[in-house]
């Protein structure tokens, strides 16, 4: 299953690497990372997804735990939280397909944000599902790249109640 | 404030944690330390003669006395020639503090001479590192290091310090406490938890305790050992865990695991309740997972949660330190009087099976026309001082110390055991010395492991630290020799070590003694003259080649699976 993971980190030099370095030694599996100062600067956030069984994921939060500068460990899956990622697709556009392009972007509510003869490069953001499903649906037209970002992720205010 | 330079502020904070041995080598990185080493006389610095027996003596002298071992060595080369020691140490979860000289910090990166990333290095063999680059931060990095590795589950913790930060000066001011935010070890176990655990230990009628390096690194063998005689439960343990419980005692079955006793391995295959104290079900442990105690109910109490339910399953895990949680359980026990008494009637039937598994197979050996090497253990056992320090290599060594040495408390024996470190023993033997010089000291060596650190015979002569080397040399690299000998069909790939040099000779070119005997009726002799001697001595016992060590679980197998002599 997959997991969002939120670590809070100190925001010092190497920080990054001991986390990365720990998944990587210990033979756990990083889906996506992203990373960047929180609101009080001398700390970061991680975001990690990964996939595991409940041992493993057990001991991926554990192991992070261990870590000296890390602050805090919350497996978001384990709440409710809405999660945000990227993605820019540069797809083929030649004359038959310009105006599927744009349909499907328009479906999506992806934006448009760089235009030549031959393609569109749209950029959309959403839940992984979402960003998933653009790209499954775009594929047929020709996608010639795109770039994901991480997941970013936060708790919702109201845990357990009405989700607005 | 007067300024000091930051060499002289590193000294000044070693004096604030109380640090009186130091082990290292110098070079051009810590030449500012080095220099103010030179005014520092409270501290005893011990020059080995290459890095990595620096830091496994500074890990002999940690695990003897119980506090943290301190290196200092020169950037690069210096550097990276700790990095097994520290993941000696990291293993073995052993309280270290290690220097390294860095590069100026305008350096780093470029490529300079003698430049490494050490910290990028030893990220996942220390509890945690540093680089210091303001020498501001400098008293409270070390101040954080030495909380670091001493507290919690124990560990190196590797701080590496550039020249010119050597160099600043600072208004020296030591820290009176640590700030870390994100670091609070558990301590006291649940309890609640400890209620719940003592419950089920209490209808328990086949129990075992499985007693790890946690006991030793606790200080709680006087604990573990009541807990253990007032329910009458036998008492096995690890490698690591070797002394921690009177190895004369009724209850006591010695190591278990791939080289454990047939009893151990029985009853822990048998037993209704394992008790898992401070002890983290290695590999070398466990044999094949699945089938390791397969009918108890599995008590786990560690100071490190990520050591729980890691490797096997736990039923009742107790986060906390083990002395900690073993004064509650004693407590708990005192108003609990009948349900004692019921239990140590209970189990009586339990412990006449032990007794009965140990007559059947009892760790045991053939005498012959060689020397036998367990036959020089058991001598060394009988004829050592009852204080001696033992260290040993890695290998036949090192099984065949641990099932014949009668220890009979904890930090008696030294051995690497997570990481398995041939070349560990001498060094950390010497470590020792330096804590205690008047002790006994042994190194049980094999051929092959003390060469990896025989260099270090000028540093035990150049302080007059008289550890003894006794080597048990069978001209193999014997265990590796053994696993070809049952799982390669014989085929002896490069371990043979038939040529050695001559020891005796050898240690006489160092300044030290030697001798050598290869008949039997010559090993007591030989121990008795090594002892008496007043300085360091090579011991070269030429001993039966073909001797393997039994019992042996074979690799990914059940530990009730044991080819037997």
């Amino acid at each position: 299953m997959r997991h969002a993971i939120s670590v809070l980190v100190d925001n010092e030099a190497g920080v990054l690497s001991r986390v990365v370095g720990l998944f990587s030694g210990r033979g756990f599996n990083i889906e996506s990372l992203s990373v960047a100062p929180t609101m009080d600067p001398t700390k970061s956030k991680i975001v990690i997804t990964t996939t595991g069984n409940d041992a493993v994921l057990e001991q991926i939060k554990k192991q992070l735990n261990k870590l000296i500068n890390v602050i805090k460990v919350v497996d978001c899956t384990d709440k409710d939280y809405v999660e945000r990622e990227m993605v820019i697709v540069k797809v083929r556009a030649e004359a038959e397909t310009r105006a599927e392009v744009l349909r499907i972007a328009d479906i999506f509510r992806a934006k448009v944000i760089d235009v030549s003869p031959a393609s569109y490069t749209l950029s959309l953001t959403g839940d992984v599902r979402k960003l998933e499903g653009f790209i499954e649906i775009l594929s047929p037209v020709g996608i010639l790249d795109f770039i994901r970002t991480g997941t970013v992720v936060m708790e919702r205010e109201m845990q357990g109640r009405r989700k607005l | 404030m007067k300024k000091i330079t930051g060499a002289q502020a590193f000294i000044e904070s070693l004096r604030q944690e109380g640090v009186k041995d130091v082990f290292g080598y110098p070079g051009g990185a810590v030449l500012d330390i080095f220099d103010a080493l030179m005014d520092a006389s409270d501290i005893h610095f011990v020059l080995t003669r290459h890095e990595q027996g620096a830091v496994h003596a500074a890990d002999g002298y940690a695990r003897a006395t119980g506090r943290t071992g301190v290196c200092i060595v020169t950037s690069g080369p210096g550097a990276t020639n700790t990095v097994t020691g520290v993941a000696t140490a990291c293993m073995d979860s052993i309280p270290l503090v290690v220097f390294t000289g860095q590069v100026s910090t305008h350096l780093i990166g470029n490529d300079a001479f003698q430049e490494a990333d050490i910290v990028g290095i030893t990220r996942p063999c220390t509890k945690h590192n540093y680089l210091v680059k303001d020498v501001a931060d400098l008293p409270r990095v070390i101040k954080e290091a030495f909380y670091i590795a001493r507290t919690g589950r124990p560990g190196p913790v590797l701080v590496d310090i550039p020249k010119n930060v050597q160099q600043a000066l600072i208004a020296f001011r030591y820290p009176d406490q640590v700030r870390l935010e994100s670091y609070n070890p558990t301590y006291r176990g649940h309890a609640g938890q400890i209620r719940r655990v003592l419950g089920v230990i209490l209808k328990s009628r086949r129990p075992v305790i499985y007693a790890g390096g946690g006991i030793v690194l606790s200080n709680s063998s006087p604990e573990l050992t009541e807990f253990a005689r007032k329910l009458n439960i036998p008492v096995t343990t690890t490698l690591m865990g070797m002394g921690v419980f009177p190895s004369g005692d009724p209850l006591a079955m010695g190591m278990l695991g791939m080289h454990g006793t047939y009893a151990a391995n029985l009853a822990v295959t048998n037993a209704d309740c394992l008790i898992a104290l401070g002890a983290r079900f290695d590999d070398r442990v466990t044999g094949k997972v699945d089938e390791f105690a397969p009918r108890a109910k599995i008590v786990h109490i560690d100071i490190d949660p990520t050591s729980i339910s890691k490797n096997v399953r736990v039923d009742l895990p107790i986060v906390g330190d083990c002395r900690m949680v073993l004064q509650g359980m004693l407590a708990e026990l005192e108003g609990k009087g009948d349900e004692v008494s019921e239990m140590q009637a209970g189990v009586a039937p339990w412990l006449a099976q032990i007794d009965s598994w140990k007559l059947e197979q009892p760790l045991r050996y053939c005498q012959g026309e060689l020397i036998k090497p367990q036959h020089v253990v058991e001598m060394v056992d009988e004829l050592a001082p009852d204080d001696t320090i033992i260290t040993t290599e890695v290998g036949q060594n090192q099984m065949w110390t641990a099932q014949f040495y009668r220890f009979r408390e904890p930090r008696h024996f030294l051995t690497s055991g997570g990481l398995g470190t041939m070349g560990y023993g001498f060094p950390a033997a010497i470590g020792a010395q330096v804590a205690f010089p008047d002790r006994t000291v042994i190194d049980i060596a094999g051929d092959g492991s003390i060469q990896m650190n025989i260099q270090e015979i000028a540093t035990a002569v150049q302080y007059k630290l008289p550890v003894k080397v006794f080597i048990l040399n069978n001209t193999y690299l014997g265990m590796v020799r053994q696993w070809q000998s049952l799982f390669y069909r014989k085929r002896y790939s490069h371990t043979s070590m038939a040529t050695s040099p001559d020891f005796v000779k050898l240690a006489e070119a160092y300044g030290a003694h030697g001798i050598r005997v290869d008949r039997p009726d010559q090993v007591k002799g030989a121990i008795l003259e090594a002892l008496a001697i007043k300085g360091p001595v090579f011991v070269d016992f030429v001993v039966d080649p073909e001797e393997d060590v039994y019992p042996m679980v074979p690799a990914g197998t059940a530990i009730c699976n044991m080819l037997l002599v």
